[in-house]
């Protein structure tokens, strides 16, 4: 019965991808609506990506020189460990996941009440292709901002490590410095692009999905809005289990 | 003009609308009344194609909706204009730029003209004034009134009303009512209106079809419905103790 339900629930999410990913009617309408959610899902989101990212970089930075770093450790230690935490997790899987709250609820309950205001309705009446108009320019919209919010927070999570070096003197601004450059791979940089381009498509189309297919009144919306996140979160985890196998 | 044959629409095991047969005349307002739940909205939705009928023939002009292709669908709804119970503005956009959209998707015209347009169909509303406002700074008579101006931006050859005076107070639906009808005589558009507002009934009525339980139950004009003899067209109109005293006036 589950399964029926969640490979019921599978194609119709196909099917309205099918219907955003065609040809949008007016390219003048479409890039009026991507320049607008680039700045609603994406500008919108720069602060909370930089305020988290700081804390965590300089929480990261505090534990790992007071739990991990020890005397026959080289002091290069805990700026590494940041920066590969940074960029191998935080900014790209775990800053998704928080977004997966703010833009899904968000689309969710966009979408949602749209369709429950009729909004939806009056769109496919007048001939647009509801699907396309509406949920393409988000899902485009934020895997062109996803980089450079992934870019934002690295920087972001270095800059909080360094303020535990200058305002709190947990580690010489050398050793973080030091630490920070050791062994540098740009391919990790890379990798975390690509995983948060792929969740941006996650937290965008499945938020949407729910928002376009609620039935009924306020109180559905609401539980859109909550089914959305719930969602993305998990295809996030999971997804970032294979997409780190495979691209490591 | 607007042919409706032999409609049944069914959800699951539930049958909606059984044996539906009708014609709906352009430069005509055409109203469909029945209680809630009589299947007046699903009927409606059949015609404008949000909902597919079980089986059935939807003739718009001899076109018929359901066995249309995809391009001759898309056309045909480039001639319709609805107006949502809800009214189903945009609310991210203003009273303008709602008007514009549709001009913004299918017309080929200017920016000058686009606006100009929209202009002169918020104009035909008397809302000009209200132009930058947004919907959620308007009164719902208002936002009506600009649902209407964005229906009629296209120019289109068939308006469809669901409920356009729910939730006003009567003399802003006479307002509405009296709108509609001159439109609808001024472009010569085949117009149908769901409602269970008797005035509206008495006031614009020119061809009303009575749904009951979902098929059809009585078919005439605003004259014929006081003087009909059908008893459960009867406890519905009747059912207002002011129209039971128009009519013992009258008699």
């Amino acid at each position: 019965m589950l399964l029926d339900k969640s490979v019921a629930t599978f194609g119709r999410y196909l099917m309205l991808m099918g219907r955003t990913f065609s040809r949008p009617e007016r390219m003048r309408m479409f890039f009026k609506q991507y320049i607008k959610e680039m700045s609603q899902l994406g500008v919108d989101s720069i602060g909370i990506v930089l305020l988290i990212s700081f804390f965590i970089g300089a929480v990261i930075c505090i534990q790992i020189k007071l739990n991990i770093q020890s005397p026959w450790m080289p002091k290069f230690v805990t700026g590494y460990t940041t920066r590969e935490i940074m960029l191998l997790e935080f900014s790209s899987s775990i800053m998704c996941l928080i977004l997966a709250g703010k833009v899904g609820s968000n689309i969710a309950s966009e979408i949602g009440t749209m369709r429950v205001t009729q909004q939806i309705d009056a769109l496919e009446v007048m001939g647009v292709n509801s699907a396309n108009y509406l949920i393409l320019p988000k899902v485009l919209g934020m895997m062109t901002m996803m980089p450079f919010l992934v870019c934002f927070s690295i920087f972001s999570g270095f800059a909080g490590a360094y303020a535990t070096s200058v305002i709190g003197h947990v580690i010489t601004i050398e050793d973080l410095t030091l630490g920070l450059q050791h062994d540098f791979n740009e391919w990790y940089v890379w990798m975390g692009f690509i995983k948060s381009i792929f969740f941006a498509f996650v937290i965008t189309s499945v938020s949407a999905f729910y928002g376009y297919t609620v039935e009924g009144g306020s109180v559905e919306v609401g539980k859109a809005s909550t089914n959305s996140v719930v969602s993305s979160s998990v295809l996030i985890l999971f997804s970032d289990v294979l997409l780190t196998q495979l691209l490591s | 003009m607007i042919e409706v044959k032999s409609l049944y629409k069914s959800f699951e095991d539930k049958e909606v609308l059984n044996n539906i047969n009708s014609v709906f005349e352009n430069g005509k307002t055409n109203l469909i009344i029945g209680q809630s739940g009589s299947g007046k909205t699903v009927l409606l939705k059949c015609i404008v194609g949000l909902f597919r009928p079980t089986s059935g023939e939807v003739l718009y002009d001899g076109r018929d909706l359901v066995t249309m292709n995809k391009q001759e669908w898309k056309m045909l709804r480039r001639e319709m204009g609805m107006i949502f119970q809800s009214a189903a503005l945009f609310d991210s956009m203003t009273v303008l730029e709602n008007v514009m959209f549709p001009l913004d998707m299918f017309s080929q015209d200017s920016y000058a003209e686009r606006v100009k347009r929209a202009q002169f169909c918020l104009d035909r509303v008397n809302l000009l004034e209200a132009q930058q406002k947004y919907p959620d700074e308007i009164s719902g008579g208002m936002q009506k009134r600009v649902a209407i101006a964005r229906a009629i931006a296209l120019n289109p050859k068939y308006l469809f009303c669901d409920e356009p005076n729910s939730g006003l107070d009567p003399k802003t639906s006479l307002v509405i009512d009296e709108l509609i009808h001159d439109i609808t005589v001024e472009f010569n558009m085949t117009t149908i209106i769901n409602t269970h507002d008797m005035n509206s009934v008495m006031g614009i009525g020119e061809n009303i079809l009575y749904i009951y339980e979902g098929h059809k139950e009585w078919q005439g004009n605003k004259d014929q419905i006081m003087n009909s003899t059908n008893e459960r067209l009867n406890s519905f109109i009747f059912a207002s103790d002011l129209f039971r005293k128009v009519k013992e006036a009258n008699q």
